[in-house]
């Protein structure tokens, strides 16, 4: 399974329609990566509305992603997460650190344009 | 009447299903949706463990029930056992952050916090046997 990237101007939208599995999740961060280099991307939002579950693995994948996007010079917003993985992921303990997040799509790309411009 | 669901885990794919049962369950049982994120978080991160340090085991997802003065209590229990390695210090694996595969270390102490009874039993060199409940509000 691959998670689809589109391009819009400078920036990467990507919507995870699925429940991530660990090869999903992974092959996900190579796809990413390597499309963020393709494309010179400025800007990444990835919208979590459909996922139900977030884990400490996929946790660390999505975290990991964030940071090495940063570093390619890529800011990334992420959308969307609901209320039970809001929660869990708190119970947890585990702490995106410093992932600006938005409500949705469209805010994350305010967001990402905000960040840019300042 | 007790409803169970039992699930395999020897592979990536076996945590996907033992989640997918665990969800399932919650739904038909009532819980709400944060209480449902919970819990099959909860069986994601015990399946997982069973995976990456035992190899091989089972989940096992049953209803239980607890009969209380204010009535019946009804839960959901989740039981991860495997014949791995057994785990030698439960302190240890119990603090935030204690790894030994360079993951976040949140797995077990998280798993305690989001059901409402916890327990570790384990032999070094036989296995572990973990249990965890969580109750319908
Ligand atoms: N079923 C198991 N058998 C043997 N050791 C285990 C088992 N589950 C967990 N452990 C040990 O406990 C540690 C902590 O587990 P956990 O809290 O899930 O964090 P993580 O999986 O990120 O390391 C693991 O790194 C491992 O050493
Ligand atoms: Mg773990």
């Amino acid at each position: 399974m691959r998670i689809p990237i589109l391009k819009l101007k400078n920036y990467l939208l990507i919507s995870v329609q699925v429940d991530l599995d660990d090869q999903t999740a992974l092959q996900f961060q190579e796809d990413l990566l390597n499309k963020i280099h393709q494309e010179g991307s400025f800007g990444v939002v990835i919208d979590l509305t459909s996922v139900e579950m977030i884990d400490s693995f996929i946790a660390k994948v999505l975290g990991d992603v964030v940071e090495m996007s940063n570093l390619m010079g890529a800011k990334v917003v992420l959308t969307g997460i609901q209320p039970g993985v809001a929660i869990t992921l708190i119970d947890m303990g585990i702490v995106l650190d410093e992932v600006p997040t938005a409500l949705d799509l469209e805010q994350g790309l305010d967001k990402l344009q905000q960040e840019l411009e300042a | 009447m007790s409803v169970q669901s039992n699930v395999e885990v020897h592979s990536e794919w076996g945590i996907v299903s033992a989640r997918q049962a665990g969800r399932n369950l919650a739904k038909e049982l009532g819980f709400g949706g944060v209480d449902q994120a919970r819990f099959t978080t909860a069986i994601s991160e015990l399946a997982r463990n069973i995976y990456l340090y035992a190899e091989q085991g089972e989940i096992i997802i049953e209803t239980v029930e607890n009969s209380r003065i204010t009535g019946v209590q009804r839960g959901l229990k989740i039981t991860a056992r495997d014949r791995g390695p057994g785990i030698k210090s439960i302190r240890e694996v119990m603090e935030d952050g204690y790894t030994t595969s360079g993951g976040l270390g949140a797995g077990l102490p998280g798993v305690k916090r989001l059901m409402d009874e916890f327990d570790i039993d384990s032999v070094t060199g036989e296995g572990t046997e973990i249990t965890a409940i969580k109750w319908l509000r």
